[in-house]
């Protein structure tokens, strides 16, 4: 059964960018701008894993991740974020926020798609 | 004497250093050389002569003359070279003892050599396990280990400085 | 440029528009944490996504901004009308950098990053190459290891998301596995929580890749679980015997039970593993997955059994016995072809020329039997390695190269104890606590690199750490001390790092019981200019320290070059003679003085054999002089005459010589005589002992020659 991945990001050259390399790999992509609309747009959906950048308007990859880790129906669903080396304190609040891992800007699509196979195959 | 107890004896081979019948265990010896080309290793003591070529092995040659602070050995017609197998650090070595002539194997009682005593001896008591009595000779018990002993050139720069050996004329 | 590439230009565009705008808003209200926040992101975007397509020039120019905005954000720095403008003017140039789709930062664009940085009262950050996460950079080593990996995960694990599994499938991706899971903490059923993680694993694994490529699989959850990582078996240990071990002592290996208890239970007759579990010393998992362990490896070692290449065991005195004789055939032949050369016999000279050509053939080849690959040496130190660093509370990995390359055996066996002392300073003094590496930005652990390869006719050996470097100021410091030499002196770093080898001095901050005393490198100098090897340290403060040993490849035959002094015969081993010249009796006086002599413009000591050696005789009218080269240390050697090459079978000198300077070693030739052979290097040492402050009296002669 293919699988099916949401990118959380603002940044529309990037969100694009592993949108297409997720779906050139066998996965099934879904998008939103921001955590706001990440939130809107889970609900009712059957998402295996969210694939989100840490700041974004409305309500950031750290927001969502909390926001996510508190309901029963997303308790447990992976929660991959992007960050830049130079958010390594943020790294940390994410982790605690309840993350799964995380990929390092720059990174390469390959990279991207070992992270995405480590947590869910 | 003990006549009952059964008497144990050991060969050795006699050599001559001057006047006096030095003694060596025949279990040490390897062969006897008749003098040889030994060539010369530089800056070692005076007493190491060089070394010598045997059947393709390079085996050192000390002058026992030498060692006992007399003048060189010559090489003469009677001269040779002893190989004698002796204990240095733990292990075997292979080397060669240059004397003016070589004398009988004899057989002597185990016990046969007394302790050497430390006073009145013209010769270096540490080199001198013991001495004996052969037909109405004496006879002096080697220490051939103890002569390869420590530091070579220890024992070389001590032996510059300390003038206590007797210093015997040439003759 | 690609699609993504022209996407993030149009972007940037946008972004940057609406960041003039909303620049100027912010001028007007300056507290508004919602217009500073946007003004962050949008900065914080164009880098991120700006080194993901190639715009690296922007990526960098906005990465400092980016930390002073950062500052702003979290309001340890006001808004002020200074930095409005500032980034404003960034702005401005990051369009520009945009339209032209430069590569590099003009002047302006570093003007406006200092002024920025002034700003925010930092320092230049310069971007640091990603340390961590790209996990897959596998890191083949050379030989296959089977590791022994526990993999205990904390209850909560799964609140992250994390699937364990999928680490498990991970790990079987990286060779021959087998996977044990422990359900012995799996409570009944109505005491289950179904969210939380009750089991854990043991899993053996054998594969080619290194340690951190094992650790890496468990990135994410590194603070979620209990990791350990043991070395269970190497697979390139030769020598190591065929069976794996057995059952009871893989669990005391494992902490799975003690040594008393083995013994006890040993004492019975049953089966082990059955008494364990009938006593209950411990249950039956446990049991399970040692019997896995065990029956793991073996299959392991029977695969690699079949390819093995049929060999055998040859008591080494046997092999000694006939390399001595080897050496005396190529004596004797020398000797063959030395009379078959005075003699009118045609028929004797082809058959001197077959014995000749037959003695080569069989010498290379008894040499060969006697190159032994140093992969087995290599091998004998993962233990060593493995159990020092557990020892010293770090962590330590080995990784080799070239373990194919072979040496002569009894030089090898002659390795063994500098090495373990090299290895030994590596761990103690080189690699850091695993929190000070984590600190300095390197993986927490440390490797020890054995590289060997050939060069010509040696072979060199490289020992590196990537731990804290020696740092050469010290080391000055330290030998100034130690008045070896003065502060005025100029050291480079190499000469720094040379004083090591002088006894007592270590810049070691704490003796363990392992080293730092300072008596250890000397020894270890003195073990490899017995092997007739040269060893040279380079090391870069910070990053690691590297070990070169350079040995010849076979030790008991060398190209010699005979030379005669007054009646006495002396070889020179080729490989270190550079050139042969002639001086005349006066010059020769005249440079015997001075202990140095002149050659094409360049001045160098001298060394007369025959005062050296305090051998008798005249000098003859034309002196000979050897010019040797030890490692750029040039030297000349003089002598009466110049005889020819030979091949020079070294014989030893007796032990009871013990360390005569200058000589080491005899050779016997055609016609019986004995040669000695000449150790250039501490010829060329005690020259220079024997003159105090070696540079200055150079110098000194170097303006008196002109």
């Amino acid at each position: 059964m293919t699988k099916r991945i949401m990118t959380v990001e603002d940044s529309t050259s990037l969100r694009e960018m592993v949108s297409f390399t997720l779906k050139d790999a066998g996965y099934d992509v879904v998008e939103a701008e921001d955590g706001k609309e990440a939130l809107a747009m889970l609900f009712g959906s059957n998402v295996d894993m969210v694939i989100t950048d840490l700041n974004m308007p409305n309500m950031n990859g750290i927001e969502l991740t909390m926001t996510l880790r508190a309901d029963p129906a997303f308790k447990f669903l992976p929660v991959v974020f992007l960050t830049t080396e130079s958010q390594m304190q943020k790294k940390q609040e994410a982790k605690a926020a309840g993350a799964t891992g995380w990929v390092v800007k720059p990174f390469k699509p390959n990279q991207l798609l070992q992270v995405v196979k480590k947590v869910i195959g | 004497m003990d006549e009952a107890a059964t008497k144990e004896t050991t060969l050795y081979l006699t050599f001559r250093i001057k006047n006096e019948l030095f003694a060596l265990n025949v279990a040490q010896v390897r062969e006897v050389l008749d003098l040889c080309e030994i060539t010369r290793v530089p800056r070692t003591p005076e007493f190491m002569r060089g070394v010598i070529n045997l059947r393709g092995s390079v085996i050192p040659v000390i002058d026992l003359r030498l060692k006992f602070d007399m003048s060189e050995t010559k090489s003469t017609i009677d001269a040779r070279i002893m190989v004698i197998e002796i204990d240095l650090d733990e292990s075997k070595a292979v080397v060669g003892v240059l004397t003016e002539s070589v004398h009988d194997v004899i057989e002597m009682e185990s016990g046969g050599f007394d302790t050497a005593p430390q006073m009145g001896s013209r010769w270096r008591t540490e080199f001198i396990k013991g001495i004996g009595r052969h037909e109405d000779q004496f006879i002096l018990l080697l220490d051939i280990n103890r002569i390869f002993s420590g530091d070579v050139r220890t024992i070389a720069e001590a032996q510059v400085n300390d003038n206590s050996g007797y210093q015997e004329e040439d003759s | 440029m690609d699609a993504h590439a022209k996407a993030f230009k149009v972007e940037a565009y946008d972004i940057l528009t609406e960041l003039e705008t909303t620049l100027l808003e912010l001028e007007e209200t300056p507290d508004d944490t919602g217009l500073i926040d946007n003004v962050f992101r949008a900065i914080h975007t164009i880098k991120g996504s700006g080194s993901m397509f190639g715009f690296d020039a922007i990526a960098e120019f906005t990465h400092n901004i980016e930390t002073a905005l950062e500052n702003v954000r979290e309001g340890l720095l006001p808004v002020t009308p200074e930095i409005i403008r500032l980034t404003l003017t960034a702005r401005d140039k990051i369009l520009e950098l945009l339209d032209n789709e430069s590569n590099d930062l003009d002047e302006e664009s570093l003007g406006i990053i200092s002024e920025f940085l002034e700003l925010c009262g930092c320092e230049v950050d310069e971007q640091q190459p990603e340390e961590e996460i790209h996990p897959y950079d596998e890191k083949k080593i050379e030989t296959t290891v089977t590791y022994r990996i526990r993999f205990e995960p904390f209850a909560d694990i799964f609140a992250t998301g994390t699937n364990p599994l999928l680490l498990l499938t991970e790990l079987q991706e990286m060779g021959e596995c087998i996977i044990n899971v422990y359900t012995d903490n799996i409570p009944m059923m109505a005491d289950c929580d179904p969210e939380l993680c009750y089991v854990f694993w043991d899993i053996i694994l054998t594969t080619d890749q290194d340690e951190n490529t094992i650790r890496d699989v468990f990135l994410f959850v590194e603070d979620k679980c209990h990791l350990s990582i043991d070395v269970v078996y190497v697979h390139d240990d030769v020598e190591s015997c065929d069976q794996y071990r057995r059952l009871g002592e893989i669990l005391v290996d494992r902490g799975d039970i003690t040594s008393d208890e083995l013994q006890e239970i040993l004492d019975d007759n049953k089966k082990i593993g059955e008494r364990l579990i009938d006593n209950e010393v411990i249950d039956s998992s446990k049991v399970n997955a040692a019997l896995a362990e065990q029956e793991h490896v073996r299959k392991v070692l029977e695969k690699e059994k079949k390819f093995s290449l049929s060999s055998i065991r040859v008591d080494s005195r046997r092999l000694d016995s006939l390399v001595d004789l080897v050496g005396e055939l190529v004596t004797v032949q020398a000797r063959l072809t030395q009379k078959a050369s005075g003699n009118k016999d045609i028929e004797l000279h082809l058959i001197a020329e077959s014995v000749e050509r037959l003695t080569e053939e069989l010498r290379d080849n008894t040499m060969s039997i006697r190159m032994v690959p140093i992969g087995t040496l290599f091998s004998r130190f993962r233990r060593l390695i493995h159990d020092l660093s557990k020892e010293l509370e770090k962590q330590v990995q080995m990784t080799t190269e070239g373990s194919s390359t072979e040496l002569d055996k009894t030089v090898i066996d002659q390795l063994n104890e500098p090495m373990v002392h090299l290895i030994r300073n590596a761990i103690d003094h080189g690699i850091e606590l695993p929190s000070a590496r984590e600190s300095a930005g390197k993986p927490p652990t440390g490797t020890i690199h054995l590289a060997a390869h050939h060069a010509g006719a040696s072979v060199i050996l490289e020992i590196s750490d990537d731990g804290v470097g020696l740092d050469a100021r010290k080391l000055k410091e330290k030998a100034v001390d130690m008045g070896l030499v003065s502060t005025e002196d100029d050291l480079d770093d190499e000469q720094c790092f040379a004083q090591i080898f002088t006894p007592g001095v270590s810049t070691a901050d704490r003796i363990t019981g392992v080293s730092g005393r300072g008596v250890g490198m000397d020894v270890v100098k003195t073990s490899i200019n017995k092997l007739q090897g040269t060893i040279s340290i380079s090391s870069s403060q910070g990053s690691g320290t590297t070990i070169s040993l350079k040995l010849p490849l076979t030790l008991a035959i060398i190209e010699g070059l005979l030379v005669g002094v007054g009646s006495d015969l002396f070889v020179i081993p080729l490989s270190v003679i550079e050139e042969c010249v002639e001086l005349t009796r006066d010059e020769a006086a005249f440079s015997r003085e001075r202990s140095m002599m002149t050659f094409r413009g360049e001045a160098f000591p001298y060394l007369s054999l025959r005062q050296c050696f305090e051998i008798d005789g005249e000098m003859p009218e034309i002196e000979k002089v050897i010019i040797v080269n030890e490692r750029g240390n040039k030297t000349g050697l003089g002598v009466d005459q110049v005889i020819g090459q030979h091949q020079t079978v070294i014989k030893t000198l007796s032990r009871v010589y013990g360390d005569v300077e200058g000589i080491t070693g005899a050779t016997i030739l055609g016609d019986g005589t004995v040669a000695l052979i000449l150790d250039v290097n501490q010829l060329i040492t005690a020259v220079k002992n024997d003159i105090a402050h070696w540079d200055q009296h150079q110098a000194r002669q170097q303006v008196e020659l002109h």
